[in-house]
Protein backbone atom coordinates (compact mmCIF):
# COMPACT_ATOMS: atom_id res chain seq x y z
CA UNK A 1 0.00 0.00 0.00
CA UNK A 2 1.58 3.61 -1.17
CA UNK A 3 1.58 5.67 1.56
CA UNK A 4 2.79 9.84 1.44
CA UNK A 5 6.15 10.61 2.70
CA UNK A 6 5.49 11.99 7.00
CA UNK A 7 8.92 14.10 6.19
CA UNK A 8 7.29 15.93 2.55
CA UNK A 9 3.63 16.15 3.57
CA UNK A 10 1.62 19.33 5.09
CA UNK A 11 -1.65 19.81 6.25
CA UNK A 12 -2.92 23.22 5.10
CA UNK A 13 -6.83 24.30 6.13
CA UNK A 14 -8.12 25.02 9.64
CA UNK A 15 -6.60 23.98 12.80
CA UNK A 16 -8.86 21.91 14.87
CA UNK A 17 -7.07 21.90 18.48
CA UNK A 18 -6.85 25.50 18.02
CA UNK A 19 -10.39 25.78 17.89
CA UNK A 20 -10.43 22.76 20.52
CA UNK A 21 -8.37 24.92 22.65
CA UNK A 22 -10.36 28.36 22.48
CA UNK A 23 -13.57 26.48 23.81
CA UNK A 24 -10.80 25.04 26.70
CA UNK A 25 -10.22 28.84 27.34
CA UNK A 26 -14.07 29.62 27.56
CA UNK A 27 -14.50 26.96 29.78
CA UNK A 28 -11.59 27.92 32.07
CA UNK A 29 -13.08 31.43 32.85
CA UNK A 30 -16.29 29.54 33.58
CA UNK A 31 -14.41 27.02 36.14
CA UNK A 32 -11.94 29.16 37.43
CA UNK A 33 -14.08 31.16 40.09
CA UNK A 34 -15.61 27.88 40.94
CA UNK A 35 -12.15 26.53 41.71
CA UNK A 36 -10.75 29.49 43.02
CA UNK A 37 -14.08 29.65 45.99
CA UNK A 38 -13.85 25.81 47.00
CA UNK A 39 -9.61 26.27 47.26
CA UNK A 40 -10.74 29.83 49.36
CA UNK A 41 -12.90 27.55 51.18
CA UNK A 42 -10.43 25.07 52.60
CA UNK A 43 -6.90 27.10 52.51
CA UNK A 44 -8.37 30.19 52.43
CA UNK A 45 -6.81 33.22 50.32
CA UNK A 46 -3.42 31.42 49.54
CA UNK A 47 -5.60 28.61 48.17
CA UNK A 48 -7.80 31.33 46.30
CA UNK A 49 -4.04 32.80 44.89
CA UNK A 50 -2.68 29.07 44.15
CA UNK A 51 -5.63 27.62 42.65
CA UNK A 52 -6.19 30.60 40.12
CA UNK A 53 -2.48 30.53 39.23
CA UNK A 54 -3.08 26.87 38.54
CA UNK A 55 -5.80 27.54 35.82
CA UNK A 56 -3.72 30.12 34.21
CA UNK A 57 -0.53 27.55 34.15
CA UNK A 58 -3.01 25.04 32.73
CA UNK A 59 -4.67 27.34 30.27
CA UNK A 60 -1.35 28.62 28.93
CA UNK A 61 0.28 25.14 28.80
CA UNK A 62 -2.82 24.04 26.40
CA UNK A 63 -2.12 26.87 24.31
CA UNK A 64 1.24 26.37 23.74
CA UNK A 65 0.81 22.96 22.80
CA UNK A 66 -1.99 23.73 20.55
CA UNK A 67 0.04 26.85 18.99
CA UNK A 68 2.91 24.03 18.41
CA UNK A 69 0.53 21.39 16.44
CA UNK A 70 -0.68 23.67 14.34
CA UNK A 71 2.50 25.63 13.27
CA UNK A 72 4.27 22.66 12.58
CA UNK A 73 1.82 20.93 10.61
CA UNK A 74 1.63 23.11 8.45
CA UNK A 75 5.15 22.45 7.93
CA UNK A 76 5.78 18.80 7.61
CA UNK A 77 4.05 15.93 9.76
CA UNK A 78 7.77 14.62 10.57
CA UNK A 79 8.39 18.39 12.18
CA UNK A 80 5.23 17.63 14.31
CA UNK A 81 6.15 14.45 15.23
CA UNK A 82 9.76 15.93 16.84
CA UNK A 83 8.25 19.10 17.61
CA UNK A 84 5.23 17.80 20.28
CA UNK A 85 8.01 14.70 21.59
CA UNK A 86 10.47 18.16 22.58
CA UNK A 87 7.10 20.51 23.09
CA UNK A 88 6.44 18.08 26.06
CA UNK A 89 9.50 18.36 27.71
CA UNK A 90 9.88 22.29 27.12
CA UNK A 91 6.21 22.43 28.64
CA UNK A 92 7.14 20.04 31.61
CA UNK A 93 10.34 22.50 32.19
CA UNK A 94 7.78 25.74 32.09
CA UNK A 95 5.40 24.12 34.47
CA UNK A 96 8.60 23.14 36.69
CA UNK A 97 10.12 26.66 36.42
CA UNK A 98 6.74 28.66 37.09
CA UNK A 99 6.14 26.56 40.28
CA UNK A 100 9.71 26.69 41.48
CA UNK A 101 10.04 30.02 41.34
CA UNK A 102 6.94 30.92 43.32
CA UNK A 103 7.09 27.99 45.83
CA UNK A 104 8.13 29.83 48.74
CA UNK A 105 6.09 33.08 47.85
CA UNK A 106 3.75 34.27 50.87
CA UNK A 107 0.89 33.96 48.81
CA UNK A 108 1.32 30.09 47.52
CA UNK A 109 -0.30 27.09 49.45
CA UNK A 110 0.88 24.03 47.47
CA UNK A 111 -1.82 21.49 48.48
CA UNK A 112 -4.03 24.13 46.43
CA UNK A 113 -1.48 24.56 43.77
CA UNK A 114 -1.39 20.87 43.25
CA UNK A 115 -4.66 20.08 43.30
CA UNK A 116 -5.76 22.99 41.01
CA UNK A 117 -3.22 21.51 38.42
CA UNK A 118 -5.03 18.22 38.11
CA UNK A 119 -8.49 19.24 38.80
CA UNK A 120 -8.44 21.90 35.95
CA UNK A 121 -6.29 19.67 33.41
CA UNK A 122 -7.99 16.77 33.73
CA UNK A 123 -11.95 18.75 34.29
CA UNK A 124 -11.26 21.22 31.24
CA UNK A 125 -10.37 17.70 29.54
CA UNK A 126 -13.35 15.78 30.20
CA UNK A 127 -15.58 18.52 29.54
CA UNK A 128 -14.18 19.11 26.36
CA UNK A 129 -14.27 15.42 25.49
CA UNK A 130 -17.49 15.32 25.59
CA UNK A 131 -18.27 18.04 23.34
CA UNK A 132 -15.46 16.61 20.89
CA UNK A 133 -17.45 12.79 21.43
CA UNK A 134 -20.73 14.18 20.19
CA UNK A 135 -19.70 16.21 17.38
CA UNK A 136 -17.46 13.33 15.96
CA UNK A 137 -20.58 11.18 16.84
CA UNK A 138 -22.85 12.92 15.53
CA UNK A 139 -21.50 15.70 13.20
CA UNK A 140 -25.27 16.94 12.28
CA UNK A 141 -26.01 17.34 15.70
CA UNK A 142 -24.14 20.78 16.36
CA UNK A 143 -23.65 20.66 20.30
CA UNK A 144 -23.60 24.25 21.44
CA UNK A 145 -20.28 25.52 22.70
CA UNK A 146 -20.02 27.54 25.90
CA UNK B 1 30.49 14.63 85.44
CA UNK B 2 29.01 17.61 84.35
CA UNK B 3 31.48 18.08 80.81
CA UNK B 4 30.20 13.90 80.48
CA UNK B 5 26.65 15.60 80.47
CA UNK B 6 27.53 18.37 78.04
CA UNK B 7 29.00 16.44 75.53
CA UNK B 8 25.91 13.65 75.48
CA UNK B 9 23.84 16.41 75.37
CA UNK B 10 26.17 18.08 72.54
CA UNK B 11 25.50 13.99 70.39
CA UNK B 12 22.26 14.02 70.86
CA UNK B 13 21.57 17.51 69.23
CA UNK B 14 23.77 16.40 66.57
CA UNK B 15 22.11 13.20 65.98
CA UNK B 16 18.78 14.76 65.90
CA UNK B 17 19.81 17.63 62.84
CA UNK B 18 21.89 14.84 61.52
CA UNK B 19 18.32 12.93 61.00
CA UNK B 20 16.42 15.78 60.21
CA UNK B 21 18.58 16.44 57.60
CA UNK B 22 18.55 12.43 56.14
CA UNK B 23 15.11 12.59 56.26
CA UNK B 24 14.43 16.05 54.04
CA UNK B 25 17.79 14.84 51.59
CA UNK B 26 15.75 11.18 51.14
CA UNK B 27 12.00 13.18 50.74
CA UNK B 28 13.84 15.48 48.16
CA UNK B 29 15.48 11.93 46.68
CA UNK B 30 12.61 10.23 46.24
CA UNK B 31 10.79 13.32 44.85
CA UNK B 32 13.30 12.98 42.15
CA UNK B 33 12.56 9.85 41.20
CA UNK B 34 9.02 10.25 41.60
CA UNK B 35 8.71 13.16 38.85
CA UNK B 36 11.61 11.39 36.68
CA UNK B 37 9.72 7.98 36.52
CA UNK B 38 6.25 9.96 35.74
CA UNK B 39 8.11 11.74 33.25
CA UNK B 40 8.86 8.55 31.59
CA UNK B 41 5.42 6.46 30.93
CA UNK B 42 4.28 9.79 29.46
CA UNK B 43 6.49 10.70 26.98
CA UNK B 44 6.70 7.36 25.80
CA UNK B 45 2.99 7.32 25.11
CA UNK B 46 2.94 10.36 23.98
CA UNK B 47 5.77 9.14 20.81
CA UNK B 48 3.85 6.53 20.19
CA UNK B 49 0.36 8.65 19.99
CA UNK B 50 1.77 11.21 17.91
CA UNK B 51 3.76 8.60 15.91
CA UNK B 52 0.87 6.76 14.50
CA UNK B 53 -1.15 9.48 14.07
CA UNK B 54 1.30 11.26 11.96
CA UNK B 55 1.24 7.97 10.12
CA UNK B 56 -2.51 8.24 9.70
CA UNK B 57 -2.60 11.93 8.53
CA UNK B 58 -0.09 10.56 5.90
CA UNK B 59 -2.28 8.00 4.52
CA UNK B 60 -5.45 9.38 4.27
CA UNK B 61 -4.62 13.69 4.66
CA UNK B 62 -8.58 14.24 4.06
CA UNK B 63 -9.00 12.47 7.94
CA UNK B 64 -6.78 14.61 9.18
CA UNK B 65 -8.99 17.27 10.99
CA UNK B 66 -10.54 14.36 12.70
CA UNK B 67 -6.96 12.86 13.59
CA UNK B 68 -5.78 15.86 14.86
CA UNK B 69 -8.05 16.36 17.32
CA UNK B 70 -8.40 13.42 18.54
CA UNK B 71 -4.63 13.44 18.90
CA UNK B 72 -4.21 16.70 20.66
CA UNK B 73 -7.31 15.29 23.42
CA UNK B 74 -4.93 12.50 23.76
CA UNK B 75 -1.80 14.78 23.72
CA UNK B 76 -3.52 16.11 26.66
CA UNK B 77 -4.42 12.79 28.47
CA UNK B 78 -1.06 11.88 28.11
CA UNK B 79 0.13 14.29 30.12
CA UNK B 80 -2.16 14.64 32.85
CA UNK B 81 -0.36 11.65 34.34
CA UNK B 82 3.12 13.76 34.17
CA UNK B 83 1.28 16.42 35.77
CA UNK B 84 -0.15 13.96 38.86
CA UNK B 85 3.45 13.27 38.85
CA UNK B 86 5.04 16.69 39.06
CA UNK B 87 2.06 17.03 41.86
CA UNK B 88 3.08 14.11 43.71
CA UNK B 89 6.95 16.03 43.39
CA UNK B 90 6.03 19.55 44.51
CA UNK B 91 4.05 17.91 47.75
CA UNK B 92 7.18 15.63 49.30
CA UNK B 93 9.69 17.56 47.17
CA UNK B 94 9.66 21.42 47.54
Amino acid sequence: MMTANPMATRLEGPAPEVEVTKDMLRRGVIVAPVLVAVCSAIWGGRGAASSAFAVALVVFNFAVSAGIVSWTSRISLGLLMGSVLFGYLIRLGIIFLAVYLVHKAQWVSLPALGTGLVVTHLGLLVWEMRYVAMSLAHPGLKPKRP
Amino acid sequence: MEAVSRLIMQATETGAADATAAKKANAAIGAGFAYGIAAIGPGIGIGYLVGKSVEAMARQPESAGMVRTTMFLGIAFTEALALIGFVVFILIGL
